[in-house]
């Protein structure tokens, strides 16, 4: 059951919400393609929109922070900085190390700006949309942290070869063990690094809002169409909507710094020196 | 508009292509702005205010030296000017004790002198008076005894020795008064 059902039969059945409540219909003209096995819109959606706004405003913001360049700063510049502090100290040079972190700040910085605030696009009022709720937006920006880690590492280690010995052979073990632990090295670290992150970061996103939905239509249809007594927990609800859209907030904000910071944490792994 | 009508089919999982590479070509554009128009300012301010504080450091710490040894000059000074103060006030009282009894000697002096010729001029004067005395008393005693006697002195030789015996008579008797008056002073 889908949002399809809501809006074409406003039925006495509730219909839980569902990841339909996530495929929005494009803003403009509308066609649909298959890929994958499934059919899919062709056009400009809300989750399309949002994703450029976001890196627009994650760049006005910070470029209006950092133009003034004053000794003494003023607010705006003073909170740009302490965003831009926070990315370079405690995930660039306390994670990376600082020899070589900072050729990876701007990745870092742009990273967890645009993941958080796209995570907090959720919860800002009108837009009220995780934008990385939608699996191939979280595809393509883990797309773009596997070949930063992966290829900063074959740089590192001097060549394909070495980065994935480097990679996959641990340290001090011998013999048959090899056998089996490079396998098995190599699957957690190349293959099911990705996945996970991107895993956790779109499931979280999806659960959460989920979630909200929930609370809100549901809370709606007890108020509506219960019967006596039914009728206040409607009311209980939309209270516990509020309760766990502050516990979203908490959720997009920790979605953010972990992504960014397991992408840190793969590049040092990467880049560390043989031990 | 048409929906599609996905009902249980839809799979969360399965990316939409437009997606993945908006994502990526969004999140391209925002890494390299962020590279070059964004983090170079922020690293210029950091490090910039890294510097001035550090110079700040320093200048003040210069400051601070440069006080102390001010200040260490000045009490060096002062204790300097207290020393040449006290010797100076030394010497002032050493010289005033020598210029007040200086000062004294030759009042001393000048008095004694001053006591001396008192004395000188009082015993000229005193003599003076002797001789002019002895003279008036001559003529004055002859002309006196002349009219007493009725005959004529006039025969100065004889005068002058007759008042000279006199006087000298009245000398012995006078010392003989001084002697006895002595005596019976020291008895």
């Amino acid at each position: 059951m889908s949002l399809t059902t809501m809006l074409l039969a406003p039925s006495e059945s509730y219909t839980p919400p569902g990841p339909g409540d996530f495929n929005l219909p494009p803003v403009g003209p509308d066609h649909t393609f298959t890929f994958l096995g499934q059919e899919m819109y062709l056009g400009v959606t809300k989750p399309m929109l949002m994703i450029v706004l976001s890196a627009v405003l994650v760049f006005v913001f910070f470029r209006a922070a950092a133009a003034k360049r004053e000794m003494v700063p003023g607010k705006l510049q003073y909170v740009g900085e302490l965003g831009y502090g926070f990315v370079r100290n405690q995930l660039g040079r306390d994670i990376i190390g600082s020899k070589d972190f900072m050729r990876f700040v701007p990745f870092l910085f742009a990273l967890f700006f645009f993941v958080l605030l796209n995570n907090l696009f959720a919860t800002i009022p009108f837009l009220q949309f995780p934008t990385f709720s939608r699996a191939g937006l979280v595809y393509g920006l883990v797309l773009i942290s596997w070949l930063v880690y992966n290829i900063a590492g074959i740089k590192a280690q001097g060549g394909l070869f070495a980065y994935l010995k480097h990679q996959t052979v641990p340290p001090g073990v011998h013999g048959p063990m090899l056998a089996l632990l490079i396998p098995l090295e190599f699957f957690s670290n190349i293959l099911v690094r990705p996945l996970t992150l991107a895993l956790r970061l779109f499931a979280n996103m999806l659960a959460g809002h989920i979630l909200l939905i929930l609370f809100a239509l549901g809370g709606e249809y007890l108020l509506v169409h219960g019967e006596g007594l039914v009728k206040p927990v409607g009311i209980v609800a939309w209270l516990m909507f509020i309760v766990i859209a502050f516990l979203e907030l908490l959720v997009q904000a920790l979605q953010a710094y972990v992504f960014t910071l397991l992408s840190a944490l793969y590049i040092s792994g990467a880049i560390a020196e043989e031990h | 508009m048409y929906v599609i009508p996905l009902a249980e089919k839809l799979n969360p999982l399965l990316p939409h292509p437009i997606e993945i590479v908006l994502s990526i070509v969004v999140f391209g554009l925002l890494y390299f702005l962020a590279k070059k128009y964004v983090l170079p300012n922020f690293e210029k301010t950091f490090a910039e205010r890294t510097s001035a504080i550090e110079g700040g450091l320093k200048a003040a710490e210069t400051k601070q030296a440069e006080a102390d040894a001010k200040l260490a000059e000045l009490e060096q000074r002062l204790s300097d000017a207290r020393h040449e103060a006290a010797k100076i006030r030394e010497e002032a009282r050493e010289q005033g004790a020598r210029i007040v009894s200086e000062m004294r000697e030759q009042a001393q002096e000048e008095s004694t002198r001053i006591v001396e010729h008192g004395k000188a001029q009082i015993e000229s004067e005193r003599q003076q008076a002797v001789t002019s005395l002895r003279a008036e008393v001559g003529t004055l005693a002859t002309s006196l005894a002349g009219r007493i006697v009725g005959e004529t002195l006039e025969d100065d030789d004889r005068a002058a020795r007759v008042v000279d015996r006199f006087l000298a008579d009245l000398e012995l008797h006078n010392e003989a008064t001084d002697a006895g008056s002595s005596a019976t002073g020291s008895s």
